[in-house]
């Protein structure tokens, strides 16, 4: 197997296991917290900044959720899913323009045999 | 940390293998490890597995080039403790402290290879901006690096955009340098499994 597939398997592995597998929270709250779309207050001021700016998360950010009946088990998975979603994000998003960066070059070789 | 099951939430074992770390290294066990021993058949397993191929996995990029991506891609999240963490290994591992911080302080400038500079580059777009477009990735592939060594940086910048959101989330302590010291000669014995 290429070094790159093992690599790419291992990540999925990483996604499947927190959205597919056993967990605390339910899985619907889990592809929630990965996409970080469709969460409730206090959750989703948490889950955002996990996604968007994780160093300005507070401990009263957590506390509110706790406050709001989420358990702590709860709080590990959903914020585990939502920096596994951020990152999965982005990296597809690389991965999809370096298969274009790779593909483009082939169509401009053969830019000129079709004119528009 | 923030929250208590990350660090009093162990099992006997667990309580067991942390004190002989702690024994060993002489330094308090890392919330780095502490966050992958909780509940590791949820996370920590197979996260380890994704940074070990991802850190140590066959690549044409040597383990201080990642090393060095793991630290500059935490630089661009400003999380602290992967910063010092990473900043460590990548010095240890080239066996060059200078060439680590010249590049953290300023890519543009520091004295390093053109592919592994176009690299990096790439990789502090992705991580600002979360996401890159073709012609970013021309640009890397013109510099001379390969399809398969974007591919092998992607897969570092993932692990550790990952890692740095928990470390800022969960509330990670920031230790000094010897503790840093310590875990960098660690991940180069011992990898991430």
């Amino acid at each position: 197997m290429l070094a790159e597939d093992k690599k790419r398997m291992a990540h999925t592995a990483v996604v499947t296991r927190v959205l597919e597998g056993d967990g605390r929270a339910s899985r619907a709250g889990r592809r929630a917290a990965f996409d970080n779309a469709g969460l409730a207050e206090p959750l989703r001021t948490l889950i955002d900044k996990v996604a968007r700016q994780p160093t300005r998360v507070t401990n009263e950010d957590v506390a509110a959720v706790k406050a709001s009946g989420v358990s702590e088990d709860q709080i590990f998975e959903l914020v585990v899913c939502a920096a596994i979603g951020q990152a999965t994000r982005q990296y597809e998003t690389a991965l999809e323009a370096l298969a274009e960066a790779m593909t483009g070059k082939k169509r401009s070789e053969h830019a000129s045999e079709d004119p528009q | 940390m923030r929250l208590k099951i990350l660090n009093s939430g162990y099992g006997f074992g667990t309580k067991v293998l942390f004190a002989f770390i702690h024994a060993v290294s002489r330094q308090p066990v890392p919330d780095a490890a502490k966050l992958v021993f909780y509940r590791p058949d949820f996370y920590g397993a197979p996260m380890k597995e994704f940074t070990q191929e991802a850190m140590r996995g066959p690549s044409a990029w040597s383990v201080g080039d990642r090393e060095l991506m793991a630290a500059f891609v935490s630089k661009m999240n400003a999380c602290a403790f992967c910063i010092g963490a990473h900043t460590a290994t990548a010095a240890r591992a080239y066996q060059d402290e200078a060439k680590v911080s010249a590049v953290l302080s300023d890519l543009e400038t520091a004295s390093i290879e053109e592919p592994l500079r176009a690299t990096l580059r790439m990789l502090r777009k992705l991580t600002r901006e979360h996401a890159v477009n073709a012609d970013d990735m021309r640009a890397v592939l013109a510099a001379g690096v390969s399809r398969e060594q974007i591919e092998d940086a992607l897969a570092v910048c993932s692990a550790f955009n990952t890692t740095d959101r928990l470390a800022d989330a969960f509330g990670f302590f920031v230790p000094g340098p010897k503790a840093f010291e310590a875990g960098a000669k660690f991940l180069l014995r011992r990898g991430y499994r």
